[in-house]
């Protein structure tokens, strides 16, 4: 008896606790009715330092940069509202110390994010504070120091760790997309892979145009890219190592490998391989360089994505007469169907934490972004379009980034491809910015966890 | 025969009529169904020799008309052993990426087992896909995506 007694007084204690530490929280299963106010003072930057980072970023002042950069990155997620700088009463280095929280409450800021940054043997040493304004306390301290260079990085990793005191998840900020840039007419589109910071920042293009790329993947340290090429006018799976630029094809397949992705681990690479008119689905052992057949069925099987623990394996095929979603064992056993609304569905992605797959689908001339469960109930679509498809997840299971096109007349006039990002809930629906046309986008994972 | 047994199979024959005449396949000018029948895009293999079958929506399957043309290949080919084509194989925009790949790899397949059919040996075939990514007009309209369904036969050499 007296143990129970025990318990329960932990329980409370655990509760109470847990509540004075979350007088603010952020509600991020219901989607963006009601973003959180707050306000992201600008970082204060001593005289000496701001004009060292001028020289070296040619930057005016890196405290104002660093600050919008979270700053942006809070509005795009749609949770979170960043009131203007403009109506800020506090200046930044006060703030920073000792923030006079009736000025920020006087705004309706429920939060304020307030910073340093200092140069520090030429290198960026930035402080952050995170402050609960209606309780009147800070919340959270952090400081880092890197390379001035990554001074954006530095915005991206502030806004996730705000983003996970202030949600209760992991965020998705210091991340990269990669893409396919385009360029040019329909009928002879110029295709590079490109990859840039997930806000748009950043942009490399990775290969010159010279031949067709598509469908870029990420291995999960991000160090790794797996596309299609087609180089010498032969389509082929290639593995890229980003920092190197080196280039391989994956396996030594007579005729056409397609639809590659990683495996979780990393150690291999699964694709489709098309022959005689038939598709099936292989691995690769990257080390070994052992090729599996996964499939094996007259129909066209493609798009396989892994879940998370690798013990399973979703993709796409028409054996039923349409494309439809299948799941199986990832040795190819157990093969069975989950998709079963009205219409066609293709590009299944299992999400990042397992309990979803995305898709897209296209029914009476529309084409749709969804969600189902992993055994095809809980059918959801987020948003309906045009042309849009290959959604991909963002490292928290969030958000989805997808590629849509426009209707274009008959001299193909009005055709765009562009990125777009869609919450979980169906909610905040946004056009990511890239330099050129775009598509086939691929989220990486956390470069910093 | 009796009267009645008459009368029933006239009635027989009239539903069938107006069966049929529903499912009929409905032309409109340069479709049939939605198969492409007309010549904008087609370019020659030498005289009276098309370069290209089209195919339905989603569709693999030969049509008649697509049959025709490949035997018109088939013996352009015969009559000129030392050509060798690739066969490339097509989708419209209206699918997704990875799977039109797999689509145009079938298409172009369906055409090379047919000109084997007709004697020409695998060996002077090869064949790629270039799925929803090379379209021939750029409409976003049912003509254009009709017309981009497609498999075409090139000289190789």
């Amino acid at each position: 008896m007296r143990k129970i007694i025990f318990l329960i007084y932990i329980c409370i204690f655990i509760f109470n606790w847990g509540k004075a530490w979350s007088l603010i929280e952020v509600d991020i299963t219901r989607g963006n009715l009601n973003p959180l106010p707050l306000a992201v003072s600008p970082l204060s930057v001593d005289k000496n330092s701001k004009e060292k980072f001028k020289d070296l970023l040619k930057l005016e002042d890196i405290g104002v940069e660093i600050s919008k950069v979270v700053e942006n990155n809070l509005r795009q997620s749609g949770l979170f509202n960043p009131l203007d700088p403009k109506a800020f009463l506090q200046k930044p280095d006060i703030a920073h110390v000792k923030p006079r929280f009736e000025d920020w409450a006087l705004i309706k800021a429920q939060a304020l994010i307030t910073g340093e940054v200092k140069i520090v043997d030429e290198k960026l040493r930035v402080e952050f504070r995170l402050w609960d304004v209606l309780a009147g306390k800070e919340i959270m301290a952090l400081a880092f120091t890197t390379v001035s260079e990554n001074w954006r990085r530095v915005g991206h990793i502030i806004t996730d760790k705000v983003y996970q005191r202030l949600t209760g998840e992991k965020g998705y900020f210091d991340t990269r997309i990669i893409y396919v840039a385009e360029e040019g007419l329909k009928t002879s589109r110029i295709k590079k892979l490109a990859i840039m910071d997930q806000d748009g920042f950043n942009t490399k293009y990775l290969t010159l145009g010279n031949e067709l790329v598509l469908t870029p993947r990420f291995n999960p340290t991000n160090q790794m890219v797996t596309y299609l090429s087609y180089f010498k006018n032969l389509p082929r799976v290639y593995l890229l190592d980003i920092e190197t630029g080196l280039q391989e094809v994956v396996g030594d397949f007579p005729g056409m490998t397609f639809a590659p992705r990683f495996s979780p681990d990393g150690k291999k690479i699964i694709m489709s391989f098309a022959k005689d008119g038939n598709s099936d689905i292989y691995t690769m052992d990257l080390e070994s360089r052992e090729v599996e057949k996964i499939t094996n069925h007259p129909s066209i099987d493609t798009s396989p994505s892994y879940s998370p623990d690798g013990k399973y394996i979703c993709f796409n095929s028409d054996r039923s007469g349409y494309q439809q979603i299948y799941v199986m064992r990832s040795d190819g056993s157990k093969v069975k169907r989950i998709s079963f609304g009205n219409g066609l569905y293709g590009t299944p992605v299992w999400s990042p934490r397992g309990d979803l797959i995305a898709f897209t689908k296209l029914h009476k001339g529309k084409f749709y972004i969804g969600v189902m469960r992993t055994d095809g109930t809980g059918e959801r679509l987020l948003t309906e379009n045009y042309y849009q498809e290959a959604p991909s997840w963002s490292p928290n299971g969030r958000v989805l980034i997808f590629y849509r096109e426009t209707k274009s007349d008959s001299a193909g006039k009005g055709f765009s491809a562009k990125l777009w990002s869609i919450d979980l809930t169906g909610y905040n629906e946004r056009m990511v910015k890239t330099e050129t046309d775009a598509s086939d986008p691929s989220w990486s994972s956390l470069l910093t966890d | 025969m009796s009267l009645n047994k008459i009368f029933r199979n006239t009635l027989l024959v009239f539903f069938a009529s107006i069966l049929l005449s529903a499912c009929a396949v409905k032309t409109t000018g340069k479709m049939q169904g939605d198969v492409y029948t007309g010549k904008d895009t087609v370019e020659y293999l030498a005289s009276g020799v098309p370069d290209r079958v089209f195919f339905a929506t989603n569709e693999t399957v030969l049509t008649t008309a697509s049959r025709e043309t490949l035997r018109k290949q088939a013996s352009w080919l015969r009559k000129n052993s030392k050509i060798n084509v690739v066969l490339e194989g097509h989708a419209d925009e209206r699918g997704t990426r990875e799977y039109n790949l797999a689509l145009g790899e079938r298409r172009a397949n369906a055409a090379k087992d047919y000109l084997m059919t007709y004697g020409i040996s695998g060996n002077r075939i090869s064949v790629i896909s270039y799925g929803k990514e090379r379209p021939v007009d750029s409409g976003s309209n049912p003509l254009a995506w009709s017309k981009n369904r497609r498999s075409v036969t090139v000289k190789a050499n």
